[in-house]
């Protein structure tokens, strides 16, 4: 299955050409551009790990796709990346823009329903990702 | 027209075009604006504005090559700027970044100027992040290293400017259409720095050399300057300035249009002094503006120079 997290997820992968239009137009709306990667794809996992960091003084989207290569050639594999754009006007003062740029070669396998019972026979209801079985780095391999 | 025979004419292709009018272009696409106000705002440089005239005419001609459906591949556009002090080269880079903007050639157009401490870490390890950090700031634009031969140096093992320099050089190979890198040094120690590196001189590829101005050059950049200012010389100052510039060449340690700023700076000082002991009455603005012969007479220069200076030469 294809996770659908964030802008863009439910259309094919996006190309480079295609992001770098992207983060071209968040690069001249002023916003800053960020790099994260996680191997966890649970839609409540919101904080992934940051490569780097916001990359808030870059004026054109070459130097973003070249910090993107580079977490592609470490991560790449294994690791979904995404890119987000931070809007600092007053009034927002959060992300803006956020959407996947890169996702692990492996198939996703999932999520599975967990179904608990608690007091009085109601059931409660989790959902966890079939990859969190495998400890961290070794998921997708 | 019914709406169907409308969209089938404008499915029709436009139709091809196979020959390009270089004039109508020249002046359609802002080049000839560029073009001008580097004449203007540039004195003497010669070779600079050739060079400019040359790219110019071929971004014309990649242009209607592009349109008649011909290959095109980005030109190298690295630079190294050499001359000698006051020459200008640090005023050329920065317009550079501008009219290679304007003639479409780099994306932003804005310059990053850095010397070698911008570069060059302290430790182990320091300088590679350093140096990648100044390169993404400055991809779409122009990077301008002053003094570039300081990045490299033998004598000091524990120098980590070699490091810096291969980073520059696989990124102005890899990626030229992102970023533009112009050097710039004085001409005997830039062309040591291109004989102990010559990956670097060869992805250069223009050598513009600055040749020092001439005389009447270096009298209309002060007239420049100080009209700039709203400063004016009397007849008999345009005289004396004439004579203290054709004597200052002469003298050790001079810096072209540097020295030319230096000497205006000393000469409203006296002006200053003047107007200040010698004003009876209240002053109006071309009184205050006007630059006498004896502001520059006074100087030092006409009596040969200064004292330490004249004990040196013979």
């Amino acid at each position: 299955m294809r996770v659908t997290q964030g802008a863009f997820s439910f259309l094919p992968d996006l190309t480079d050409e295609q992001i770098t239009r992207q983060v071209q137009y968040c690069l001249d709306n002023g916003w800053a551009v960020n790099l994260e990667f996680t191997d966890d794809p649970h839609p409540r996992n919101t904080y992934w790990d940051m490569w780097g960091h916001p990359m808030f003084d870059v004026a054109d989207a070459a130097a973003v796709l070249y910090e993107l290569n580079e977490c592609r050639k470490v991560y790449g594999d294994n690791h979904y990346i995404r890119l987000s754009a931070f809007d600092s006007t007053h009034g927002w003062e959060s992300v803006k823009l956020s959407f996947i740029v890169n996702r692990p070669k492996a198939e996703e396998a999932g999520f599975w329903l967990q179904r608990s019972e608690t007091a009085g026979r109601v059931i409660r209801y989790t959902t966890h990702p079939y990859a969190t079985r495998k400890p961290e780095g070794e998921r997708y391999t | 027209m019914s709406s169907a025979e409308a969209a089938i004419a404008e499915t029709e292709a436009p139709p091809v075009e196979t020959a390009i009018d270089l004039k109508a272009e020249y002046e359609s696409s802002g080049v000839r604006e560029v073009l001008e106000e580097l004449d203007r705002d540039l004195i003497g440089l010669a070779p600079v504005k050739k060079r400019i005239r040359e790219t110019a005419a071929l971004l014309l001609v990649d242009r209607a090559r592009k349109r008649l459906g011909l290959a095109q591949q980005t030109p190298t556009l690295h630079m190294s700027f050499t001359g000698n002090p006051g020459t200008g080269k640090t005023t050329v880079a920065l317009k550079m970044a501008e009219l290679l903007h304007r003639l479409g050639y780099i994306r932003k157009g804005h310059l990053v100027s850095v010397t070698r401490d911008d570069l060059v870490g302290q430790y182990i390890g320091h300088t590679a992040p350093k140096t990648k950090e100044i390169l993404k700031k400055a991809m779409g634009g122009v990077l301008f290293i002053d003094e570039a031969y300081y990045l490299y140096r033998p004598e000091n093992e524990r120098d980590y400017g070699q490091e810096a320099i291969e980073i520059l050089l696989q990124v102005m190979e890899n990626q030229r259409d992102d970023l533009v890198v112009i050097l710039a040094g004085y001409g005997d120690r830039m062309e040591r720095f291109f004989e102990s590196n010559p990956g670097f001189r060869s992805r250069i590829a223009h050598h513009i050399d600055f040749p020092d101005y001439s005389d009447d050059e270096l009298f209309h950049i002060a007239d420049h300057m100080l009209e700039e200012q709203n400063y004016s010389l009397t007849p008999a100052a345009r005289a004396a300035l004439k004579d203290y510039i054709h004597a200052r060449r002469g003298q050790p340690h001079f810096a072209n249009a540097r020295s030319i700023r230096n000497a205006l700076d000393r000469a409203r000082l006296r002006q200053a002094n003047r107007l200040f002991e010698q004003a009876e009455g209240p002053l109006d603005a071309a009184a205050l503006s006007a630059i006498d012969a004896e502001d520059i007479r006074a100087s030092r220069v006409f009596t040969g120079g200064l004292k330490s200076e004249r004990k040196a030469t013979p």
